[in-house]
């Protein structure tokens, strides 16, 4: 999808600060391709597949979205595609801008937030580490802390910051590195509902300003459906690709009004029919755990 | 809002002078009452001219310098390498797993039961009281800062090495100022410990030193002496834990128990 005018854009520019705007290559190619990925673990019970073979292929700027029961091997997957792990076996294709491979940056379920750096140093970290300057690097920081809402505590340390705010950090940091390919696994799922429909409209607003090609994990239905343009099913006991839901909602979006749609409800209910099945096999296998 | 502060800051001050006066107070009551054998309990009101005797007289201030200086020496000679060695430890499971046993045996001992193999291989002199304080502290700093790190929540590091940090940025950015709380808390430790050890080993060490001036005292029964050096040394343990409080809360402005 190409970068869509400004004009057409649901928010003010200036929502979005200029430093960043500008920092953000425009419209960066980024595809994720795998073919048959799968990550087993050796534990003293015998080996656990987390993964298997799973088949799925992300567009450049596409924001796809991966719901599935827990222990289905979400994260898994994004720590594959982070490179933070490796596939035993498949194959994993990262094409990037140019041909080379893609960049990319995670947001971490629950406190990933380094307490021993201020916000504005956890959001200049990935900047520190590429060796930016000292006033590049203030200039970026100030910019995505302006853009997530935190200037006044710029120079705050995590522990004196609510939830929310630490993931808002937590966002700022990982866009600043200007990624191809944004990973998120569950960023708002330890959120009160409140603060996570607050920052679902952020990260929308951000997104839209970048069109990045975003993998953004959750166990939320209604997250999913508002935020992807496509949604990926995963299999409990197979760790496996079961389906996948284009969502027919254009861009640029307002939440509310997608959720008051009237195609929301029957897209809901159709992912959770197969959801359920998957959380109930998901139950049995575990012993009848309830 | 910074007017209830600053009255519950005053009654905290209160509060942390009123048990050590109380104590002064009934000691020196029960020994004027003569409740007290007052050779081996003399009221406080005569230690103190003792006090002002040993200054004026008998370099009491050169003693608190010369035991102050053993201690801190050797709280740096012990503290940096075993920083060093517990980094090391809680990084790379290699060394910990080489490391793990010895340390734990060596740390188990008292230290002042190794004195004499200190001074067989260091001599009476200085140098003696020195190793003896950094190795009492030596594998208490070691197995906490080792501690620390292992206990750095993976996520941090996840995030170190996803935002391209190789091993020596995951030192410098991750392990060690994830691991600084518990450094500190080896650190606290070990200058307790240090304290212990010194004038445990003056008190085994002819010459100059505050547990050698409360030995000395008690041998020679002029308690009300013996009384000063504890006195001063309790002071001085009073003192350094405040200089390290102070420390800590300059180094970890993020630490919320800091």
């Amino acid at each position: 999808m190409a970068e869509s005018g400004t004009a057409t854009r649901p928010f003010p520019a200036t929502l979005v600060a200029p430093a960043v705007e500008r920092h953000f290559r425009v419209a960066g190619e980024a595809v994720i391709r795998a073919r048959g990925l799968s990550r087993r673990y050796e534990t003293p019970q015998g080996p656990v597949d987390a993964l298997r073979d799973v088949n799925l292929t992300v567009q450049s700027g596409e924001f796809c979205v991966v719901v599935g029961p827990s222990g289905c091997g979400k994260s898994t997957l994004l720590r594959l595609l982070a490179g933070l792990d490796r596939p035993t076996s498949g194959s994993l294709e990262l094409t990037g801008p140019g041909g080379d491979s893609p960049t990319n940056a995670m947001v971490f379920q629950g406190q990933s937030v380094f307490p021993w750096l201020t916000v504005r140093q956890n959001v200049a970290y990935g900047l520190k580490l590429r060796g930016e300057g000292r006033v590049r690097r203030a200039t970026l920081a100030d910019g995505l802390i302006e853009t997530v809402g935190l200037t006044r505590f710029a120079r705050a340390y995590p522990h004196q910051l609510s939830e929310g705010m630490r993931q808002r950090v937590a966002i700022a940091r990982a866009l600043a590195v200007d990624p191809d390919i944004l990973l998120m696994d569950e960023p708002f799922g330890s959120l009160d509902e409140q603060t996570r429909f607050l920052l679902q409209e952020e990260l929308l607003r951000i997104w839209e300003a970048s069109r990045k090609t975003v993998v953004f994990v959750t166990h939320s239905i209604d997250e999913a459906i508002v935020l992807a343009d496509r949604i990926v099913l995963m299999s409990a006991q197979s760790g496996a690709v079961k389906a996948e839901f284009a969502v027919p909602f254009g861009r640029p979006r307002e939440l509310l009004a997608v959720r008051s749609e009237p195609r929301f409800a029957p897209l809901f209910n159709e992912i959770w029919s197969l959801l359920r099945e998957e959380v109930t096999t998901a139950r049995r296998e575990a012993g009848g755990r309830h | 809002m910074s007017a209830s502060r600053r009255r519950r800051r005053a009654l905290e001050v209160t509060l942390t002078l009123m048990a050590p006066v109380l104590l002064l107070v009934l000691w020196e009551a029960f020994s004027r009452a003569g409740k007290l054998d007052p050779i081996f309990w003399p009221p406080p009101s005569e230690i103190w001219p003792t006090f002002w005797h040993l200054v004026r007289n008998e370099d009491l201030l050169g003693d608190i310098r010369i035991s102050l200086f053993r201690i801190l020496a050797g709280f740096v000679l012990g503290s940096v390498p075993a920083v060093a060695l517990g980094l090391a430890m809680g990084m790379f499971w290699p060394v910990r797993v080489v490391m793990m046993p010895v340390a734990t045996a060596i740390y188990a001992i008292p230290k002042i039961a190794i004195l004499p193999l200190i001074i067989i291989a260091f001599g009476i002199g200085e140098l003696s009281k020195v190793v003896i304080v950094a190795l009492s502290i030596f594998f208490l700093v070691a197995l906490n800062t080792m501690a620390g790190v292992v206990a750095i929540d993976r996520a941090y590091r996840d995030v170190a090495r996803n935002l391209g940090a190789g091993p020596v940025a995951l030192f410098w950015t991750v392990a060690l100022p994830g691991a600084l709380p518990s450094i500190f808390t080896g650190l606290r430790l070990g200058l307790g410990f240090a304290l212990i050890v010194i004038v445990g080993t003056e008190f085994l060490s002819p010459g100059r030193g505050i547990g050698y001036l409360i030995w000395e005292s008690y041998q020679t029964l002029r308690i009300e002496r013996m009384y000063v050096g504890l006195i001063v040394t309790g002071l001085m343990g009073w003192l350094l834990s405040l200089t390290m409080e102070a420390l800590e809360r300059l180094v970890l402005p993020w630490h919320t128990s800091a």
